[in-house]
């Protein structure tokens, strides 16, 4: 999925007419946001869990190098094996490897958004093999052959109704909108898959370097079937998620249980450790874990935007969006959308072709309120928005992309703004001026054509406040 | 941020300066007369530099960092002695309290950068210095009505005046103050956001409409005049009559002998 900014003005102009998925938008993030602010009320010091939460983030990452290598080594010695991958095509590679060299034609997955980033399902299916999404949300996205719309939630654009509509269609399940009986038909088809598939596919949410553990929260238990039934389990993660202790991981959960769905505790939590042991009866033969870097280490060079890579993954951010809430995830074309997406994407994919999201944006902040890690998103656009526009030597560039949003038509007229809002007598003539042609302005080209389509364009007052106060008789 | 620590409130001076802010000064000159007055009132004296623009947050927002710093730099140097510069947007509050120390780091010119972060902790938003630090009793001398008040996000979360507007609302005896539902979502504005992304701009003001009309309030006030003229312009599109007005002037017209809403 490449982001276009023509694409992004026709998706944005049909989206927010789009009453239904912005219905349901409105319903299932005003639930899930409901539920995260309950969950984070009703303990004692919710502040200071994201005060905790950030500082070990910062702390893990100013320690990157040396914890990815910790962790290397201890997953090694308990016999998981490690994968580098620069890019999504060597990632890619890995995974079809493995599944090559043990004959593997089918796959199940777990949720991953690094998954996403790869599309790997697509690049698996381009080679033979089959690639099954166990995630009810994952799954019905799968069904209706898009990506997810929602980091979270993939299919929260959809109502029941809707779901009904496609199991129907793509299952030739009876219609019904009866939720337990959806999961069921869900679940018979995954049964089969489960027991047929040679991998089992994976994100990871946290890495711990000091004991060589991969965690993963879920809720509805395919993630636990997916790392313990199929003979090997491939786990993707981006280089950001190592922490350094296991006594980080506790509060790094509360947090992104609590923000991600409101929940104190996910209802499954998975430690994985090893492959199968000989004592052990269940458990995959073999365990991999690929870790990618597509751009991070790039981010990672800049101390101020290095907080993109602070993220846990938890959605709170599109769930208070009222951009997202909106436009809904497919707009973006991006894999990451919402507030996480337009400072996380516009970096990975380069400025030239993603930095139009940075200006998507009211910078209204609510998405700081209730992220996790408090990272400053609005600053982190403010900063990307410079990048794309100031003039930058070739080879100078920090972001990718760096000066390539720099049109000389809005030069100009920065310049020009700069000019006048720096002389003191001019602004004074202008202004003055504009107050006496008041409705004179024109209405039908520039930004008083676009204003005017559904305001009423804003009146010059007759005289401006410098000329009040200067006439005051008492001043 | 001030409100968040009460400490950093100075004791009531006898001189303030005012930076009216270009929207302000432009479009709603009287919200800008009446904050003034009001400051006045209480036996404050403003000084208003008659230099003055804007505070550079539009080339800033757009990524013209460069532009806006030459006319924040032009701004900073007419409001030199030691006193309260008070504005009254939430946002240019935030523009020159939050972003100047930003804007003028990054070691290009160190004496510069002090003096941004001298002068940005001096900055006070309007109705924020009206309750905390003047301390202000307004006594009401309107009829009864109904008003109700849209935080706008940068007064929220960026100077972090969450309850100022709304303590000096319910001063005023004859007012009755009407939450608005969904208040702290953002009204589209977004300075160039407006016109870049129209389509999304109105999708966000249309709820507000809708939940200005769900509160049953007469009156709609807010600290932003960028948010007045959103929501403002797309009430009287469409045809729907709630008085929009800016907080300032609102108190004024309340608080005069004979007044009249
Ligand atoms: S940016 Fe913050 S709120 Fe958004 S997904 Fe990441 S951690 Fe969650």
């Amino acid at each position: 999925m490449i982001p276009n900014p023509t694409q992004f003005k026709r998706d944005v102009a049909r989206e927010v007419h789009n009453t239904t998925q912005r219905k349901n938008l409105k319903h299932v993030t005003g639930l899930i946001r409901e539920r995260r602010n309950a969950a984070f009320a009703a303990i004692e010091d919710g502040e200071g869990l994201r005060e905790i939460g950030k500082a070990i983030k910062q702390e893990s990452l100013s320690r990157l190098p040396e914890l990815l290598e910790q962790l290397e080594s201890n997953l090694t010695r308990k016999g998981i094996q490690v994968h580098w991958a620069e890019t999504t095509d060597q990632a890619n590679q890995i995974v079809l490897e493995i599944c090559r060299r043990r004959g593997i034609t089918q796959v199940i997955k777990g949720k991953s958004m690094v998954s996403e980033e790869m599309e790997l399902n697509p690049f698996l299916a381009g080679h033979g093999i089959e690639a099954i999404e166990a995630d009810l949300g994952e799954f019905i996205v799968q069904l209706a052959e898009k990506p997810p719309s929602h980091i979270i939630a993939p299919a929260i654009h959809l109502n029941k109704e809707q779901i009904a509509e496609l199991f129907e269609e793509k299952l030739g399940e009876p219609y019904t909108v009866n939720i337990e009986e959806m999961t069921a038909m869900a679940r018979r088809v995954l049964r089969g898959k489960f027991q047929s598939a040679g991998m089992g596919v994976t994100g990871v949410n946290f890495a711990i370097a000091d004991t060589g553990t991969i965690a993963l929260v879920e809720n509805e238990g395919n993630g636990r079937m997916v790392t313990s039934v199929p003979p090997v389990h491939v786990a993707l993660m981006g280089l950001e998620k190592v922490i350094a202790h296991i006594a980080d991981l506790p509060p790094l959960i509360r947090l992104l249980c609590r923000s991600a769905t409101g929940q104190s505790i996910s209802t499954y939590f998975n430690w994985i450790s090893y492959p199968r042991r000989p004592e052990e009866k269940d458990g995959p033969e073999e365990v991999h874990l690929v870790i990618l870097d597509n751009g991070r280490s790039t981010i990672y060079a800049d101390a101020e935007l290095r907080e993109t890579l602070d993220c846990i993954r938890c959605g709170a951010c599109l769930n208070i969006c009222p951009v997202y809430s909106r436009i809904g995830g497919y707009s973006y074309s991006s894999i990451y959308m919402g507030p996480i997406g337009k400072i996380l994407t516009p970096q990975m994919a380069g400025l030239e072709t993603a930095g139009h999201l940075t200006g998507a944006s009211t910078l209204c902040g609510a998405c700081v309120e209730v992220c996790p890690v408090k990272i400053p998103i609005p600053n982190l656009l403010l900063r990307l928005r410079q990048e794309a526009n100031q003039p930058t030597a070739a080879g100078k560039e920090i972001v990718k992309g760096a000066g390539s949003k720099r049109s000389s038509g809005e030069a100009m007229v920065w310049a020009g703004w700069k000019v006048l809002h720096s002389r003191p007598a001019a602004y004074l003539a202008l202004t003055r001026l504009a107050g006496l042609a008041g409705g004179l302005l024109p209405q039908r080209v520039g930004p008083l054509k676009q204003w005017s389509k559904f305001r009423k364009p804003p009146r010059p007052a007759k005289r401006t406040l410098h000329q009040l106060l200067k006439e005051r008789p008492h001043s | 941020m001030h409100s968040s620590n009460p400490s950093t409130y100075p004791a009531k001076p006898e001189q303030v300066y005012f930076f009216g802010t270009c929207l302000v000064d432009t479009i709603y000159p009287e919200a800008g007369l009446a904050a003034v007055e009001l400051m006045e009132r209480e036996g404050v004296q403003v000084i208003y530099p008659m230099a003055q623009t804007c505070c550079g947050q539009p080339p800033f927002n757009s990524g013209y960092w460069e532009e806006g710093r030459v006319v924040a730099a032009a701004q900073m140097a007419l409001f030199p002695k030691p006193i309260p510069v008070v504005v009254p947007s939430g946002s240019c509050a935030a523009m020159m309290h939050g972003h100047y120390p930003h804007l003028f780091q990054d070691g290009r010119d160190d004496e510069q950068a002090a003096q941004a972060r001298e002068f940005a902790a001096r900055v006070f938003e309007w109705s924020d210095f009206m309750l905390n630090v003047l301390a202000v009793r307004l006594q009401d001398q309107g009829p009864p009505v109904k008003v109700t008040y849209h935080p706008s996000c940068h007064l929220l979360r960026e100077m972090g005046v969450r309850e100022a507007p709304v303590r000096l609302l319910e001063q005023l005896g004859q007012v009755t103050y009407v939450p608005l539902p969904e208040a702290e979502e953002c009204c589209g504005f977004g300075g160039t956001f407006s016109v870049k992304h129209s389509d999304i701009s109105w999708a966000m003001v249309e709820d507000k409409r809708r939940t200005v009309a769900e509160s049953g309030a007469e009156v709609l006030v807010s600290m932003d005049c960028g948010c007045l003229m959103q929501i403002g312009g797309a009430m009287a599109k469409a045809g729907q009559n709630t008085r929009v007005i800016p907080l300032p002037q609102f108190l004024r017209q309340r608080t005069m002998e004979g007044a009249n809403p």
